[in-house]
C-alpha cells in the first residue's frame, strides 16, 4: 500500500484532517485519565477493611440517658446473644464503615511537640478485636486484664494495637512494640501491630492514611454503649440483624434503635462508597458517549469524502485498482489520521493529569494507560470507517466514463 | 433576506438528513452533559440567600492557646467563651450563636415512636438573619433567649411527620426529657449549601457533599438548648480533652458558631476592629495567645474559604466540557464538508452577485439552525441527565431541577456552540473562487 498518495490527498484537506485529529486526541486525552480515575475509584471500593466483613453486623441505639448507659448494655448483651446463631455480641465504639466516635490527633511525646498524625481509637470491650477477624503480626492481641475501667473518652494508660500502616507512619523502619504515643494527657503503649483496620470513614481520607487505625480494649460502661458488633456465620448475618432488631425493642423500648446505623458491614460498605460507585458510573457514561460521538465524526466526514472522490475512485477501477485497494486506501488514511491525533492526544492526556493531579489529588497516569487508549481508538477508527470505506469500494468502474 | 436564508437552511438540512441528524446529536449530547452538570454546578456553588449573603459575616477568634500546632488559620468554629463575649455584645445589627446536636423527639399528644431529630439552638436572630420562612407561628423573642425559654420552631417535614401538616403552633414536643412549646412551623426551608452550619471544608478532601444537607427539624433558644440536651454536645476539636466528653461549656474546645448581619461598609470595618480588639483584651487577660488571628469573612468568602462544591461536582463539569469540546470539533468538521460539499452552488451565487458577507451570513444562519435543533434536543436529554442525577445518592440530589435561568443558558449555549463551530466552515466557504467552482459545473 502506497502511502504517498494518501499523504498527498489529505493535504489538500487539511482542515477537515486537523479537525477529526484533535477531535482524536481530545478524546485519547479524556479516555485516559477518566479510565484511570475509574480504575482508582474501583480500588478505592475494594479497600482491604481487614475485618471478616461478610460474618459482621451492627447495632446502633440512640436516645437513652447516659445514666442508664451500664444498665442498657447488660441488657442488650444478654439479650442479643440469646438469638438463635449469634457467634458473639461485643461492644465496640467506631464501626468499620459506620459510626465514627474516635477520630483525634496524637502526639509522639508528653509534651505534645511531635505531632504524629489524626488517627481512629476503636475502643472495644472483651472479645470485640476478635469478633472483627483482624490480625495480629506482630506482638499480642489484648488479655483479659487489659480491659480497663475509664471516665473520660477512654481508658489512659493502656495497652494498644495500631495497624501497619500507622506504625510505619509514626516509627518508619522501627519496630513499634513498646513505643509510646500521647492524645492531650492520655498515653498509651503499642503491644501489638495488626495487618490491617480501616478508619469508619475511608472516602474522606487521603490514600495513605485510610488505615490508620488504633484499637484501645476497655470495659465497656457509660461512656461505651449503645454500639454493638454482631458476629455470627455469614448466612445467618442479615436474620440475626433482623431478629436482633426485634430483640432490642423487647429488652431496651427506652432506646431508638438507629435504623440507618444499624446494618450487616456489607451493607455499610456498600452505602460508603455509593458516591464513587456513581461517579465511576458517570464515567462509564461519559467514555460511551465520547467514544460514540467521535465514531460518529469520522463516518460523517468519510461519507463525504467518498462522495466528493467517487469519480476519482471510479477512474482508479477502471485503470485496474480492485475493491480491496479501495478499502485499503480509506482504511489506512483512517489510520494514519487517528495516528496523528493519538500522538497529539498522548501529549494532551500527560498535560491533564498533571492539572487533575494538581486539583484533585489524582495520582500520576500509569503509562500503560496510553498504548491500551492508543489501541482503543485505532479500532474505533477503523470500525467507524468501514462503513464509509466498503460504500467507497462498491463504487462501480463504469462511473469515470459518466459525466466526462 | 434572513428568512429567505432560514428557507435555505432548511432546504439544505433536509437534502442530507443523516449528516443533519449527525450534528444536531453531536450538539444535543454535548449540550445536554454540560447543561447537566452545569445546573448542579449551578445549584451547589450559587448564592445561598441572594441579595442578603453580602451582609452576612462570620467572625473568627483563635482561642488555642496551645503553641505546638500551626495557627495559620483560626479553627473553623468558636469556643463557648468566644462566642458567647461576641454575642452578649451585641456590636453588630444581628447576630447569632449556632450549636447543633442530636436528641431523643416525642409528641407527647401523639403515639408515634420517639425520633432522633438534629436540633438546632439559637438566639432569636437566626431567623430573620436569614430569611426563614415560617407557615404557622413566629420565632421566639429575644426575651425568650434571655429567660431560657422552654419554646421551639419546627421544620415543615417534622410538622408533617408529627402533626400531619397542621397548625401546631401551643402543642407539645417533648426533647429528650423537657417538654416544650411549638411557637413556630417553618415553611419548607432547603438552602443551599446549608450555608450556616458550613465548616471544616479544608480538612475535607473535597468530600464536601454533606454540607447540601437539610437544614435542623428543631430549633431552640441556645440557653435552653444547652440545658435540655446538656451532656449531648460535640465538639468541632479540642486542644485538650475535655473533663467530661459531651459536656464542653467551658471546656478547652471549639464547638459554637456565631454569625453576624452588618448592613454597611462602616459596620465591617467597625465589627473587624471590635473582633480584634476583643482578642487583644482577652490576651491580655491571659486566656488566649494568638490575638492577631482573628477573621471576618463574608458569608460567600466563608463558602469559597470552605471549598463548598464536592470535587467530584467540579470534576464531572470538566468532564462534561471536554466533552462538548469533542462535540464542538466534531461538528465543526461536518459542517465543513456540507458547506463544500456546495461550492457550486455557493460559486454560482457569488456569480450572480451576492458577497462574500452574504455567503458567509447564510452558512452561518444555517449552523445556527442547527444549533436551534441541538438545542431542543439537548434540553431533553438535560432533563433527563437531572433526572439521573436525583436518582443518585447524594445528599444535594432532591434539588437537581432546571430552572428559567438555566433553560435559556441551554438554548444560549447550543446556539453559541453552533455558531462558533459555523465559523471556519463559513468562512472557508465564501473565499471561494467562484469561476473556478462553476467551471466544474
Amino acid at each position: 500500500m502506497q502511502i504517498q498518495p494518501i499523504l498527498a490527498a489529505l493535504r489538500r484537506h487539511r482542515l477537515a484532517t486537523l479537525l477529526i485529529a484533535m477531535e482524536i486526541a481530545l478524546a485519547c486525552a479524556v479516555l485516559c485519565n477518566a479510565c484511570f480515575m475509574i480504575a482508582n475509584r474501583i480500588a478505592m471500593m475494594h479497600i482491604d477493611s481487614g475485618v471478616d466483613e461478610t460474618s459482621l453486623a451492627t447495632v446502633q441505639l440512640t436516645g437513652y440517658e447516659d445514666s442508664h448507659a451500664v444498665d442498657l448494655n447488660a441488657r442488650v448483651l444478654a439479650g442479643l446473644r440469646s438469638i438463635p446463631g449469634m457467634q458473639s455480641v461485643t461492644v465496640l465504639n467506631s464501626i468499620p464503615f459506620g459510626a465514627r466516635r474516635g477520630t483525634a490527633g496524637i502526639t509522639l511525646d508528653a509534651a505534645a511537640q511531635h505531632f504524629g498524625g489524626v488517627v481512629e481509637f476503636y475502643v472495644g470491650g472483651p472479645g470485640s478485636l476478635q469478633a472483627l477477624g483482624v490480625h495480629v503480626i506482630a506482638g499480642r492481641g489484648p488479655q483479659a486484664d487489659d480491659f480497663r475501667a475509664f471516665t473520660g473518652l477512654m481508658p489512659s494508660d493502656a495497652s494498644v494495637q495500631i495497624t501497619h500502616s500507622l506504625a510505619e507512619h509514626l516509627w518508619p523502619g522501627v519496630d513499634p512494640l513498646g513505643k509510646d504515643f500521647w492524645l492531650d494527657k492520655m498515653h498509651y503503649r503499642v503491644v501489638g501491630v495488626i495487618d490491617h483496620l480501616v478508619r469508619p470513614d475511608p472516602p474522606g481520607w487521603p490514600d495513605n492514611s485510610k488505615d490508620w487505625s488504633i484499637f484501645v480494649p476497655a470495659q465497656p460502661g457509660k461512656l461505651l454503649a449503645g454500639s454493638y458488633l454482631l458476629r455470627a456465620d455469614p448466612r445467618d448475618v442479615p436474620r440475626v440483624l433482623r431478629d436482633a432488631r426485634a430483640m432490642i425493642a423487647k429488652v431496651a423500648p427506652d432506646a431508638v434503635f438507629d435504623q440507618e446505623g444499624s446494618q450487616t458491614l456489607s451493607d455499610l460498605r456498600a452505602t460508603c462508597f455509593r458516591q464513587d460507585r456513581a461517579m465511576a458510573g458517570i464515567l462509564v457514561g461519559v467514555i460511551v458517549a465520547l467514544l460514540l460521538v467521535t465514531a460518529l465524526g469520522i463516518v460523517g466526514l468519510a461519507s463525504f469524502w467518498v462522495q466528493q472522490r467517487r469519480r476519482q475512485i471510479g477512474i482508479r477501477r477502471a485503470i485496474g485498482a480492485t475493491r480491496g485497494d479501495i478499502l485499503r486506501y480509506f482504511q489506512t488514511e483512517n489510520f494514519l489520521i487517528v495516528s496523528f491525533g493519538i500522538a497529539l492526544g498522548m501529549v494532551l492526556a500527560f498535560a491533564l493529569n498533571v492539572m487533575l493531579m494538581k486539583f484533585y489529588e489524582l495520582p500520576r497516569l500509569p503509562l500503560y494507560y496510553l498504548p491500551i487508549g492508543a489501541l482503543v481508538l485505532w479500532a474505533l477508527g477503523q470500525i467507524a470507517v468501514l462503513g464509509p470505506a466498503l460504500r467507497a469500494a462498491a463504487v462501480p468502474p463504469v462511473v469515470a466514463t459518466r459525466s466526462v | 433576506m434572513f428568512g429567505y436564508y432560514l428557507d435555505l437552511a432548511v432546504r439544505s438540512l433536509k437534502r442530507n438528513k443523516v449528516l443533519t441528524a449527525l450534528m444536531v446529536i453531536a450538539i444535543a449530547v454535548g449540550i445536554g452533559a454540560s447543561m447537566t452538570t452545569l445546573t448542579v454546578m449551578h445549584l451547589l456553588s450559587g448564592d445561598p440567600l441572594p441579595g442578603k449573603s453580602g451582609t452576612l459575616f462570620y467572625p473568627q477568634v483563635d482561642a488555642d492557646p496551645t503553641t505546638d500546632f500551626s495557627h495559620k488559620d483560626p479553627v473553623d468554629v468558636m469556643d463557648y467563651h468566644s462566642a458567647v463575649d461576641l454575642w452578649t455584645a451585641h456590636r453588630a445589627d444581628r447576630q447569632a450563636l449556632i450549636v447543633d446536636s442530636q436528641l431523643k423527639v416525642r409528641a407527647p399528644e401523639t403515639s408515634l415512636p420517639p425520633l432522633m431529630e438534629m436540633m438546632l439552638s439559637t438566639t432569636s436572630d437566626f431567623f430573620p438573619m436569614f430569611d426563614v420562612p415560617f407557615q404557622y407561628g413566629s420565632s421566639w423573642q429575644p426575651q425568650d433567649d434571655e429567660k431560657h425559654a422552654r419554646v421551639a420552631v419546627i421544620s415543615a417535614d417534622l410538622n408533617d411527620k408529627l402533626f400531619g401538616g397542621a397548625n401546631s403552633v401551643g402543642r407539645t414536643l417533648q426533647l429528650r426529657d423537657t417538654d416544650v412549646r411549638i411557637v413556630g412551623v417553618l415553611k419548607p426551608w432547603r438552602p443551599s449549601p446549608q450555608f450556616y452550619m458550613v465548616a471544616g471544608g479544608r480538612f475535607a478532601h473535597g468530600q464536601t457533599a454533606d454540607f447540601y444537607s437539610k437544614p435542623e427539624d428543631v430549633f431552640t433558644p441556645f440557653t435552653s438548648g444547652l440545658e435540655i440536651n446538656d451532656g449531648n454536645f460535640w465538639q468541632f476539636t479540642c486542644w485538650h480533652m475535655p473533663d467530661k466528653p459531651g459536656y464542653l461549656v467551658d471546656s478547652p474546645c471549639e464547638w459554637i458558631r456565631l454569625w453576624v448581619e452588618l448592613d454597611s461598609a462602616d459596620k465591617v470595618a467597625g465589627y473587624r476592629s471590635f473582633v480584634a480588639g476583643y482578642a487583644e483584651q482577652q490576651k491580655a487577660l491571659g486566656r488566649i495567645t494568638h490575638a492577631e488571628n482573628t477573621r471576618l469573612r463574608s458569608l460567600m468568602q466563608w463558602l469559597d474559604y470552605n471549598g463548598v462544591v464536592p470535587s467530584d461536582v467540579r470534576l464531572q463539569t470538566w468532564l462534561a466540557f471536554a466533552f462538548l469540546a469533542i462535540c464542538l470539533f466534531n461538528t465543526v468538521g461536518l459542517l465543513l464538508a456540507k458547506f463544500l460539499r456546495r461550492s457550486g452552488e455557493i460559486g454560482v451565487r457569488r456569480a450572480l452577485g451576492a458577497s462574500r458577507a452574504a455567503v458567509f451570513a447564510q452558512c452561518l444562519v444555517e449552523a445556527g439552525m442547527i444549533g436551534l435543533l441541538g438545542g431542543i434536543g439537548g434540553w431533553l436529554l438535560t432533563l433527563a441527565g437531572l433526572w439521573l442525577v436525583r436518582r443518585q445518592p447524594a445528599v444535594y440530589a432532591d434539588m437537581a431541577h432546571l430552572d428559567v435561568s438555566m433553560f435559556l443558558v441551554t438554548f444560549a449555549l447550543a446556539i453559541a456552540t453552533s455558531l462558533l463551530a459555523g465559523l471556519l466552515p463559513a468562512l472557508r466557504a465564501c473565499q471561494l473562487a467562484p469561476g473556478l467552482q462553476l467551471k466544474t459545473l
